[in-house]
């Protein structure tokens, strides 16, 4: 019984956290119809820079510099939110496409950087004794991961509120308008590229952290927690969801993990250890199923009650291919 | 530095260009960015070896042609490959692509092709493990040619068969009737329509065209280096950077994009080290959007 609340905190601490950046990307796309196929990469700029800021000294690698671990995730949130606004400005006035391409390729040069600048990231083998919080609890495993799970869930919550607030304030309906009539915004004398970089680095923030709060949950970080199976699970939990809906972010994201841990362990239960790599790599292709289905069946996402924003997509494209020319 | 680059950086490069060709038609006639096209190569190359085997299994062993590494049943094989890749692509397009299309809604169909991707993917490694395979385990010596450049017969081989490929599919895309249609969808998919254009027909061919570039790029790489099922993923970036590189739309565009990465990623190996090649595209990529969004050989949009 203890065993399974203890279970029950680690697994919902996880899935908080993964709505964490959820959130971020429905910031992104589900406002402001920015294609991010990269956000791992963002992910791994929030934990590497957390891990670096709190760590003790290492004399192998630069820092650590053994500062508070609120500083490490007011760090991790600058760095990403830097990173995200340079790929913003660098794309955002090109077609949706090209943002795409580009994230796709940020994701796969900080995985370059995470793996071969050994004297910044500590190399394939990551970075180890990251402080956790309530780390002295480490010995009873149940008050550990609740109060863990008690951090994760009021910076989700603040993350919440902060987002439905921001939502429903002036800015976002800025990026709302930019989204649906880009033309009647601008003439308005809203600068469309602005407004989607600042959505854009904000929700680079938002991955940040949650990539620096996951770091100082597991305490270790290593390259291939960044792969681009994490942005892929991101986006389906986003889509279940249903994108634009923030409520939905965070329940896409917990029924998803529900999803993937338990067909994870059913795996391990059903299949023998040699096979175990290629039962998991079926995994993946039932979730990658899942999402074209959704994205042909219910494109707005199971929770999703919004109505068809094709009309509204159809026109944004018409007029950002115009403004391009 | 040695110039042996030179020849690396051209075999790269027409890996690159092949599979950029496939990319830059996808979005210049179907109008997105297809995630999935490295997974058309993965799967080409694993259906080629496959014939291979099957080919082995039937006849033996067969000596293979003059200096080569590879006999007649790579070469039949290879037709049965691109074949394959083709009929994979169409029912791809069929069941997911031209559905959500109708959507008119340009990002879903990259996010439909991002599932896919990682679906086609990991059915690969499902059924043949991620353990790397060859086509032949064969060593070729390698000939001087001067200038301290050496080079396999299987390369050369490769580089005449990228020359005589892209050759062809530039004078079937500029002097054929398909051809022409395909450039007017390009240019203008609504009068296209109007004037009489079998768009459905526009569609298959961009298709069959870019998977069979995709596994005979696929194949190149599985001869030359080795076979693994995200060998295709590796590729995405520097196919997406020659092809906005080269100009979208532009097929010798991709082939000279996917050239100039293929020789700065030689060149880099080089000179910085072989950790950090895949920066190289990205580099590129970041250079190009800035400096020149619409690439060497592009058109502005319409």
């Amino acid at each position: 019984m203890i065993d399974l609340v203890g279970y029950g905190a680690f697994f919902l601490t996880t899935a908080l956290i993964f709505s964490l950046v959820t959130l971020g990307l429905n910031l992104q796309w589900g406002l402001t119809g920015l294609f991010n196929v990269g956000l791992a990469g963002f992910v791994a700029i929030g934990a590497y820079t957390s891990a670096l800021l709190t760590t003790p000294d290492d004399p192998a690698r630069l820092g650590g510099f053994g500062l508070p671990i609120l500083i490490g995730w007011l760090g991790a949130m600058f760095v990403g939110g830097v990173a995200a606004a340079l790929t913003g400005i660098a794309t955002l006035r090109l077609r949706s496409d090209y943002l795409a391409i580009t994230t796709f390729g940020v994701a796969v040069v900080v995985q370059l950087v995470a793996l071969n600048a050994q004297k910044l990231t500590g190399g394939p083998f990551g970075i180890g004794f990251i402080p956790r919080p309530f780390g002295d609890l480490a010995e009873t495993p149940l008050l550990f991961n609740l109060s863990n799970l008690a951090i994760v869930s009021a910076v989700t919550l603040a993350a919440y509120l902060a987002l439905e607030h921001l939502t429903r304030s002036p800015w976002g309906r800025v990026l709302k308008a930019l989204r649906e009539d880009e033309r009647a915004a601008i003439s308005l004398g809203k600068s469309a590229r602005f407004y989607r970089v600042q959505a854009f680095a904000v929700g680079g923030a938002i991955m940040a952290l949650a990539g620096a709060l996951q770091a100082h949950f597991i305490g270790f970080i290593a390259p291939d927690n960044y792969l681009s199976i994490l942005t892929f699970q991101v986006w389906v939990m986003l889509i279940v969801g249903g994108s634009g809906s923030n409520a939905g972010a965070v329940a896409g994201s917990v029924l998803v993990w529900a999803i993937w841990a338990g067909s994870g362990a059913l795996t391990s239960v059903l299949f023998a250890p040699e096979q175990q790599a290629r039962a998991a790599s079926l995994q993946i292709v039932a979730i990658g199923v899942m999402l074209c289905v959704i994205l042909l069946v219910r494109p707005n996402g199971i929770f999703g009650e919004r109505p068809r924003r094709a009309r509204f997509g159809k026109r944004t494209k018409a007029t950002a291919s115009e403004s391009g020319s | 530095m040695s110039l042996q680059f030179v020849v690396d950086g051209l075999l790269t490069g027409s890996m690159i260009g092949l599979g950029a060709i496939g990319v830059t038609l996808t979005y210049s006639i179907l109008r997105f960015s297809n995630f999935a096209h490295g997974d058309f190569m993965a799967w080409g190359t694993y259906a080629t070896l496959a014939v291979v085997g099957a080919i082995a299994a039937m006849f033996g062993k067969v000596a293979p042609i003059g200096p080569l590494s590879f006999g007649w049943p790579l070469i039949a094989a290879l037709v049965v490959g691109v074949a394959f890749t083709a009929l994979l692509a169409l029912l791809l397009d069929k069941v997911l692509f031209s559905r959500l299309r109708r959507q008119e809604q340009a990002i879903i169909v990259v996010m439909g092709s991002f599932g896919a991707s990682m679906a086609l993917r990991s059915l690969l490694e499902f059924i043949f493990t991620s353990r790397p395979t060859y086509f032949s385990r064969a060593i070729q010596i390698a000939m001087p040619v001067g200038f301290g450049i050496r080079i396999t017969p299987d390369q050369i081989a490769l580089l005449l068969l990228t020359a005589v490929l892209v050759l062809g599919v530039h004078l079937l895309t500029t002097r054929t009737q398909t051809g022409r249609a395909m450039q007017a969808m390009s240019q203008n998919p609504a009068l296209a329509r109007i004037v009489g254009i079998d768009v459905a027909s526009v569609v298959r061919v961009t298709w069959v065209i870019g998977a069979a570039l995709a596994c005979v790029a696929g194949v190149m790489i599985g001869v030359l280096v080795q076979i693994r099922p995200l060998m295709g993923f590796d590729m995405l970036l520097p196919m997406f950077a020659a092809a906005i590189l080269g100009g979208i739309g532009s097929i010798p565009g991709a082939v000279l994009g996917g050239l100039i990465i293929g020789l700065a990623e030689a060149g880099a190996v080089q000179l910085i080290g072989a950790e950090w090649r895949a920066a190289v595209s990205f580099i590129i990529l970041m250079a190009v959007l800035i400096v020149r969004p619409i690439g060497l050989f592009g058109v502005r949009e319409r």
